[in-house]
């Protein structure tokens, strides 16, 4: 059973950035709740965190609502919003930092998600500066592009996976 | 299961123009938007360039008799067509729904194209605009029976590849419409909902016009696999 959680706080992000996931997750089960709503997590197997529109921060005002990340042992993958989510829980810090469109990656580290130079669709206005407790995978010319827990299986992607590079969100859940 | 986020008693529903061509993908965003928000004005683009990177071409005049039959007020503009132009001209209707609507977002229709979503989601944050794209990353063929199964009245009003020819212009899209685009899209690779430019569409009615539109006179022009329907005259009738 996967948990995507929504990140929206206006009605039409469900369309945009919810049913896009739903649909690459469709071969197995699902949860759809917003991140308000969290409920005991122990019953995922994995947990995808949406992205969000570009004028929407309404998440950053919550972050205290994210405390479950710290102790979750649950494989998590947090899309934009959902990554700098990641960052903040882990003691990072947010910095401006505005893509719009599709953008060259290069990876750092390796890992399962992705490997090498690859481009992939970006809309967001902050990136994070990592804290010792992450670890760097990828990077565009502006960004920090994605990051990974070095003791957890926490991984985040500034870009969007769901629009150009979807298997690395099938890779994530394990239906390639 | 889909649990949907319940709305807060205190959610403040959003201002919203719709960027409208009157084809099938921005009535049917505004179908949705319009579901979930407060949608206040359309927003048209005529494009005098037929070969138009951003827009809809044909019919584009039909959105007056649209917006009427809707109950919306239009804000049209006009463009030269091309490329650079038409964007900042996209730009200065944004910004008179802005002023004249008080609009605080845009809702496009886009499906697939991440050249369309960037300029749009560029010039919405450059005049502070929220945007949403409710029909992102949709099927193409689910949309289409979608749009069918809300009984949306669309035509085929332009035809821009091979091997689509005349008879397809004017035609309706339904059940039998849709397999026979999908037959295609297997043969030749052509998108079935037509967001690569294949064909272009025009709504004549949908669950929440007031009016449906009648055409009551047209031409067809084609010409190697590339034609248009033109409505030279229609009416509004009641429903």
């Amino acid at each position: 059973m996967i948990l995507i959680v929504n990140m929206n706080s206006k009605n039409l992000g469900f369309n945009e950035f919810i049913l896009p996931l739903c649909a690459l997750v469709e071969p197995l089960q699902y949860d759809v709740v917003h991140y308000t709503q969290v409920p005991r997590i122990t019953a995922y197997q994995k947990i995808v965190l949406s992205g969000v529109p570009l004028k929407d921060n309404e998440y950053l005002h919550d972050i205290h609502l994210f405390d479950w990340i710290k102790s979750c042992d649950t494989p998590i993958l947090g899309i934009c919003a959902g990554m700098q989510v990641i960052g903040l829980v882990f003691n990072s810090l947010l910095n401006q930092c505005q893509e719009i469109g599709m953008t060259k990656i290069q990876t750092a580290k390796e890992n399962f998600l992705f490997s090498s130079t690859f481009t992939a669709y970006e809309l967001h206005t902050c990136s994070i500066i990592p804290s010792d407790e992450l670890e760097i995978l990828a990077t565009s010319k502006k960004c920090i592009q994605a990051i990974k827990h070095r003791k957890k299986e926490i991984y985040g992607v500034l870009f969007h996976p769901e629009v150009r590079n979807r298997d690395i969100i099938k890779r994530f859940i394990c239906i390639e | 299961m889909v649990n949907t986020y319940e709305l807060s008693p205190i959610y403040h529903f959003m201002r919203l123009g719709v960027l409208f061509s009157g084809g099938k993908d921005s009535t049917y965003a505004l179908f949705k938007a319009m579901e979930k928000e407060d949608v206040v004005c359309l927003i048209a683009v005529t494009s005098e360039n037929e070969a138009s990177y951003m827009f809809h071409t044909p019919n584009i005049d039909i959105t007056v008799l649209q917006a009427e039959a809707i109950g919306l007020p239009l804000i049209q503009q006009f463009t030269k067509g091309e490329k650079e132009e038409e964007l900042k001209d996209l730009k200065k209707a944004i910004q008179r729904a802005k002023e004249q609507y008080r609009i605080e977002g845009v809702v496009t229709g886009a499906i697939e194209s991440v050249y369309q979503a960037e300029r749009i989601q560029k010039i919405c944050n450059d005049l502070n605009l929220w945007c949403f794209n409710p029909l992102w990353l949709e099927d193409q063929e689910e949309l289409l029976r979608e749009i069918v199964k809300n009984q949306f009245e669309v035509i085929i009003s332009g035809i821009f590849a091979y091997p689509l020819d005349e008879k397809w212009l004017g035609k309706f899209i339904n059940q039998q419409t849709i397999e026979e685009l999908v037959a295609l899209q297997e043969k030749y690779r052509i998108s079935p909902s037509g967001e690569g430019g294949e064909i272009e569409t025009t709504v004549l009615d949908a669950p929440f016009f007031s009016k449906r539109i009648v055409i009551t006179d047209f031409e067809k022009k084609e010409d190697k696999h590339a034609g248009v329907f033109i409505i030279k005259r229609a009416e509004l009738v009641e429903k």
